[in-house]
């Protein structure tokens, strides 16, 4: 995995709570069975709607999303991320996560970073007033920084860890197994197994 | 100090614990579909690993397969490639796999519990969110991601924080009427589709020790849509009823030495959660939602509700959103809504006992004209039980569609879906814009509102239906 320390670009503003993951990627676009393409459906439904801030020119080029609360609602579909990094988005900034997303995030590289919904309104007025604004997530010193907004943001300690040191978690695991067979030696017998 | 039911569960599957570091969590169950697992297992691929305990591993096909001419091959070309891969995955990684047409295929959730694969105190994960219907046994279940399906795969354990716990506390009678599905839509729309997020919930008082386990099982599924990972009851004898005889129950002198155990499964006295809900179960009713996410529901006797009377901004527009997009206008009666399609199936509401309460209502009656109503199992079993009990002659003579076993029209991925502007009446878990067809409006409902529903076109509970003598 790529590591990531902290990451520049332009950002949109998607002035929408309750984003779950049908709206972020619709069922009908899980069916491929590799991990690229899924840029076509990002947001597909609401791209269809010439209106949509996706779709503006000005917006063509971000790699930032911020959003309303409780992004990411819904299915445990990793599709979601990929859709968000495939269209090239390396982050996501919202005043809440739900845990599967967030968790799915982490794995795979795009960094959730939760702020304060304070500080997602001032990102939204700024970015809206100037849609060249240049937006930093900053890892390493757990800041957001845009004009002149500088807020920090909350990410968990070890994802954080690794998502700067860009390592992979079965790896990590795997570090351990000696661990994971003791513990198998101990499991009770009435365990059930499938064959 | 006590400690929590999830608490012990945890707790007795910590492979590894290091300060600063999530704990390394021992995986009982792993349940795999066509789904999440391709990306999963090509990974394994490219990194020389293989499938750790494929003993403790179980793949299915559930999403993509349709629910009609099954002896024909899959007609989508996408959809069969997803379950081709499935199949030709299993086989070469050696984990066994119920394909269509076997008597054990069915919907993940459904499968797993009624083979007996679901015990109290195990750890079982999915790559799927509604992995929390195994909760319902006392299990600590949540769904997971594909890179977490590879993990589990190349593995056998997650790496994991600690989740936060929540007591819901349902106490009381339950109406006439009102069933599991009215207790979690109305939970859900009192905490909010993000009102759980971080904790494991335990649902617990007395309402919820009257309910079967399917009922349970209704209930746990649902924690998701309350932006929980998962959801808990302690087992009990109800709970060790269903489970004794099934094909991977212990047996004998094994049987007793579990049911010691797990009865040590419950919350201590002097345990404390971090967060507590308490509701009525005497002042509940049947439950429907109106809006685009779990949470925006009301009782049955309510009306559409108004962006006016929001309680703020955030809230207006969301409410707004919801009602332009299911063409519903403020202070509408939630009964004078007519669907067009009535949904009876998932791996919320597609048990035996859900089937049942479906046909009681629809048993001498008629699907109204102007509604076409389809009826899903939710497995291969289920659909054969309801055929021995006869329930496939009461909907097919009311006028229903009697499916095939499988997730259909819960997320239209097959030929299942609703038409853009169609609006469906559906015992699943989720009414987000398009999940049942792109354009399609949903209700979420129980089994018995579905029923009474499909009779008289418009939203209904079996106690608006002129009785039958
Ligand atoms: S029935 Fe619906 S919610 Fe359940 S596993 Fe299938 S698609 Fe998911």
């Amino acid at each position: 995995m790529e590591s990531f320390v902290r990451h520049t670009g332009t950002a949109l503003p998607l002035r929408r709570s309750n984003v779950d993951t049908d709206q972020i990627i619709p069922a009908e676009y899980l069916k491929r069975i590799t991990r690229h393409g899924f840029e076509d459906g990002l947001f597909a439904a609401w791209r269809k709607d010439p209106g949509f801030v996706l779709n503006q020119p000005h917006h063509a080029d971000v790699s930032i999303l911020v959003a309303g609360p409780d992004f990411g609602t819904g299915s445990s579909r990793e599709h979601a991320v990929w859709a968000l990094q495939n269209y090239g988005f390396k982050a996501v900034l919202s005043s809440r996560f739900a845990d599967i997303f967030r968790g799915n995030s982490g794995k795979g590289g795009l960094l959730t970073a939760q702020v304060d919904q304070s500080v997602i309104e001032a990102l939204w007025t700024a970015i809206e007033a100037n849609p060249d604004l240049e937006v930093t997530v900053d890892l390493e010193e757990r800041e957001v920084r845009a004009g002149s907004i500088v807020a920090p943001i909350d990410v968990d300690d070890y994802v954080r860890w690794r998502l700067m040191e860009g390592l992979d978690d079965i790896g990590i695991t795997l570090a351990h197994v000696d661990a994971i067979s003791t513990f198998e030696s101990n499991r009770p017998s009435f365990m059930p197994k499938t064959a | 100090m006590g400690r929590t039911l999830a608490e012990k569960v945890w707790e007795s599957h910590v492979v590894r614990r290091f300060e600063g570091e999530p704990d390394l969590l021992y995986i009982d169950l792993h349940l795999v579909h066509e789904v999440t697992s391709p990306q999963a297992f090509d990974g394994l691929r490219l990194s020389g690993r293989g499938v750790r305990r494929t003993d403790l591993t179980l793949a299915t096909e559930d999403h993509n397969i349709p629910t009609i001419n099954i002896d024909q091959p899959i007609a989508d070309p996408i959809s069969r490639a997803q379950v081709e891969a499935l199949r030709t995955n299993c086989a070469e990684f050696g984990v066994p796999l119920y394909s269509l047409g076997n008597v054990e295929q069915g919907i993940v959730h459904v499968v797993g519990p009624q083979l007996g694969l679901t015990q109290p105190g195990m750890t079982v994960v999915c790559g799927d969110s509604h992995t929390s219907t195994h909760g319902a046994f006392g299990a600590l279940a949540f769904g997971i991601g594909t890179s977490e399906v590879e993990h589990v795969l190349a593995t056998q354990t997650l790496p994991l924080k600690p989740f936060k716990t929540m007591a819901i506390t349902v106490e009381g009678d339950l109406p006439t009427g009102v069933t599991a599905k009215d207790v979690i839509l109305a939970v859900i729309a009192k905490i909010g589709t993000g009102g759980g997020q971080g904790y494991v919930l335990e649902y617990r008082g007395s309402a919820i020790e009257a309910l079967s386990i399917e009922g349970r099982m209704t209930i746990c599924n649902m924690s998701i849509e309350a932006g929980a990972r998962a959801g808990m009851i302690a087992p009990d004898d109800t709970t060790f009823e269903y489970l004794n005889g099934r094909d991977h129950a212990p047996k004998e002198a094994e049987w007793d030495v579990a049911v010691e155990y797990w009865r040590t499964l419950r919350t201590d006295d002097d345990a404390t959660f971090d967060a507590e809900v308490v509701l009525d179960a005497s002042a509940l009713s049947p439950f429907v939602t109106w809006g685009t996410n779990p949470g925006q529901g009301l009782p049955l006797s309510g009306s559409v509700p108004s962006p006016a009377n929001a309680a703020d901004e955030g809230e207006r527009a969301a409410i707004a959103h919801a009602l332009e997009y299911m063409g519903l206008t403020p202070g509408m009666p939630l009964r004078d809504i007519a669907v067009d399609t009535v949904f009876v199936g998932s791996c919320t509401n597609g048990r035996i006992e859900d089937l049942r309460a479906v046909a009681e209502v629809l048993k001498g009656r008629a699907v109204a004209p102007s509604v076409r109503m389809l009826i899903v199992p939710g497995s291969v079993r289920v659909r054969h039980q309801a055929q021995e009990e006869g329930l496939d002659e009461i909907f097919i003579a009311a006028g229903a569609e009697w499916r095939e076993a499988g997730c259909s029209m819960c997320l239209a991925m097959n030929p299942d879906k609703l038409a853009p502007g169609e609006r469906s009446a559906s015992t699943s878990n989720r009414n987000f814009e398009g999940r049942q067809g792109p354009g399609g409006r949903t209700h979420l409902v129980s089994p018995a509102v579905a029923a009474a529903t499909a009779v008289t076109g418009h939203l209904a509970a079996p106690s608006d239906l002129v009785s039958i003598v």
